[in-house]
């Protein structure tokens, strides 16, 4: 009996129901596969009955859960996702919890000046509720000298190496002090910690952070909480293509397109919090995110096309029948 | 008769206890210092229009319902006790800075119209119209002229006043465990015994003993400054709520030459120290708004906290036989104190309880119970 499957004729002799043929491609791997026979979709609850005739025609089609993709490693440590939360801007601790489920983050990061890490019943208490890592961060400082400080205060406290540095110029554009930051991310590396530098999209300066010993290099899209989106995707780009270290967008997303859109421009990672935390439906918000990264990151690895001027049409013009 | 004991002596306690007796029931209201946790430390704000955020419309729902009532609340509470309590019928002005905070005000007012609530959007001459001690650069501003106000203090001591009146036993002590059922024992050793307990011990109901649960409730702190200037130049009229490069405060007025400027949130745990920063920026952002601030004396740095909930609501009902809820009010404490004991009131009545109160019951966490 001869069967197509994905468009390959295929010989099976005797009965073949649609539950072998999957198997044959994919061994019990089934989540995310859907099947089509003759363009009409089976239910998976029918695949062991549902019995294939002589050229019926089988699609069987797998969404990439990111799949075929390495996970997001930093510091020689798995992130079990591409998107990193932050928690700032949160109107409730329910609605934390639930955006955390809903964004599938890894790794959530709390600034350590504004939450205590005693305090029960708390945000810390919520993350780890969540299954989520926590990744103190230092926001609110404004010296190289707050920021060490802050940093050992976290590790004492939560008992961590890892260490989101930020060092705010001032309160007005929360944009990064370079200098700062610089010195301060070479004092954390002479301490023992994993940094991952909050920086300006400067490619430079992302590289001066890299050559410092930082984990991982974090610029900006745009300020933080400003929702700006990507304002210089080509200085992005340019710290991506230099860059041994991952490249997480940091600040500036405002909605779901712009993280795909770091994510397409070879990103390995998105942080992000008020995108969400202050959207008028933020659990929405976190599944649209959490989509967007994965889209973003499929989209890189699957090459876009070139940009053309010019249509080129899809289905080939050459030997297309001439009438008249 | 039917015996009350009250755990905790706040606005929230102090009103349950009160209603309670009213009802003949022999009440006690427990607590080492009455009417000085959040209840003190609060602005008394009546807001629940400027106040209303996305995602919490159920919450808003009970917030006004508990407004509406507030009128006839403090009529009773002043004829009783002969005291005043200064609720103003004084409307509340928000007002933005910047662009970025027009266009999220913008966006609040939106929130307000699709909610029927009553808030009008004004230009910046209208604004300053209103309110003439605003900085020239405030760009617009809403006018929500229902958001009123109570002089927090003077009603927690009216409150404490109604309660003698109505013979409430006022015990100044701990409680070591609640006894459901039983009533609670004191740190002394002293019973109480009641055939129901009501906890209102704020964000230290987490941690009674004798509950079987933990309350999931947590302090949330709050710092404000009180400020004073001449009565007769009032700075303003309206409690003014600004909004200045994406942050927040509130200035009330009292009417008398006392503002209340507010307010921090902070996630401290039971912190209860006042810090320059927040003194700082609340200060800094109110005189952006209000340069006149800068002349008001600097009376008093308060500190308080607020006990915070899950989703921001408060934990209102029974819990097994004998035991209420009623804590858990956040911000929104002072604002809720009517619907609350009247709430708690109905519980033990064994009556139907206001309707906006159902979904804020106990069981809606799963540590309860």
């Amino acid at each position: 009996m001869e069967i197509v499957v994905n468009g390959r004729p295929q010989s099976w002799t005797g009965r073949v129901t649609v539950l072998e043929v999957v198997r044959s491609l994919l061994d019990d791997r089934f989540d995310g596969v859907a099947v089509a026979v003759n363009d009409e979709i089976v239910p998976r609850d029918e695949w062991a009955d549902f019995e294939l005739s002589h050229l019926d025609r089988v699609e069987v089609v797998t969404a990439v859960q990111g799949g075929d993709d390495e996970p997001l490693v930093i510091a020689g440590e798995k992130i079990g996702s591409r998107l990193i939360m932050g928690t700032g801007g949160v109107p409730s601790l329910e609605v934390l919890a639930k955006v955390l489920t809903a964004s599938g983050a890894d790794l959530v990061t709390v600034a350590l000046r504004r939450v205590e890490p005693g305090a029960r019943g708390s945000i810390l208490d919520v993350v780890e509720a969540a299954g989520c890592r926590v990744l103190p961060n230092t926001a609110g400082c404004y010296t190289s000298r707050d920021a060490v400080l802050t940093a050992r205060l976290a590790r004492e406290a939560l008992g961590t190496d890892w260490i989101k540095l930020e060092v705010i110029a001032d309160e007005r554009t929360l944009l990064p002090d370079p200098v700062e930051l610089l010195d301060a991310a070479e004092r954390l590396v002479g301490e023992g910690f994993v940094v991952l530098p909050y920086t300006n999209d400067d490619p430079v300066l992302a590289r001066r952070l890299e050559e410092a010993g930082c984990a991982a290099v974090m610029p900006l899209g745009a300020p933080i909480g400003s929702g700006m989106g990507i304002r210089n995707p080509y200085n992005i780009r340019m710290i991506v293509e230099q860059a041994s270290v991952p490249v997480i967008l940091d600040a500036g997303i405002g909605t779901a397109s712009d993280a795909a859109i770091a994510m397409e421009l070879g990103c390995d990672g998105v942080l992000l919090a008020s995108a969400v935390t202050r959207a008028e439906h933020p659990e929405l918000m976190a599944a649209a995110m959490a989509k967007a990264v994965e889209a973003g990151r499929l989209a890189y690895l699957a090459g876009r096309i070139p940009r053309r001027l010019y249509a080129k049409a899809s289905s080939p013009t050459e030997g297309v029948p001439e009438f008249g | 008769m039917t015996r009350v004991v009250v755990v905790g002596g706040g606005v929230i306690g102090l009103a349950v206890g009160w209603r309670c007796a009213q009802q003949g029931w022999q009440t006690a209201v427990v607590d080492p210092h009455p009417g000085r946790g959040a209840s003190w430390a609060a602005a008394g704000m009546l807001a629940p229009v400027s106040e209303a955020t996305f995602g919490e419309d159920r919450l808003l729902a009970l917030n006004l319902e508990s407004a509406r009532m507030y009128p006839d609340f403090v009529a009773e509470l002043e004829r009783t006790t002969g005291m005043e309590v200064g609720y103003r019928r004084c409307g509340t002005l928000m007002v933005a800075r910047t662009f970025d905070d027009v266009a999220a005000l913008e966006r609040l007012h939106r929130f307000q119209l699709d909610l029927g609530l009553e808030a009008t959007w004004l230009e910046s001459r209208e604004v300053k119209h209103l309110e003439p001690a605003l900085h020239p650069s405030v760009r617009a501003g809403v006018l929500v002229p229902g958001d009123h106000q109570v002089d927090n203090r003077r009603l927690v001591e009216a409150l404490a006043v109604a309660c003698r009146k109505e013979g409430v036993e006022g015990i100044e002590g701990e409680v070591a465990e609640v006894e459901p059922g039983r009533g609670v024992r004191l740190a002394d050793g002293r019973q109480v015994p009641a055939d129901w307990v009501v906890v209102a011990a704020g964000w230290r109901s987490a941690d009674l003993p004798g509950l079987g649960f933990r309350p999931p409730v947590r302090p949330v702190k709050g710092q404000l400054l009180h400020l004073r200037d001449d009565p007769r130049f009032p700075l303003t009229e309206r409690t003014v709520r600004g909004f200045v490069e994406g942050r927040s405060f509130y200035l009330v007025s009292r009417g008398d030459g006392r503002y209340v400027l507010g307010a921090t949130v902070e996630e401290k745990g039971e912190d209860l120290s006042p810090t320059a920063g927040a003194v700082y920026e609340l200060l800094r952002d109110c005189i952006e708004v209000l340069p006149g601030a800068e002349e008001l004396q600097l009376a008093e740095v308060v500190v308080g906290l607020r006990p915070g909930t899950p989703d921001n609501g408060p934990i209102l009902g029974q819990v097994g036989p004998g035991l209420v809820l009623a804590t858990g009010h956040y911000r929104n404490g002072i604002l809720l104190a009517p619907i609350t004991a009247e709430a708690v009131r109905c519980v033990i009545a064994g009556v139907p309880v206001p309707s906006e109160v159902e979904g804020f019951g106990p069981e809606r966490f799963e540590e309860v119970g």
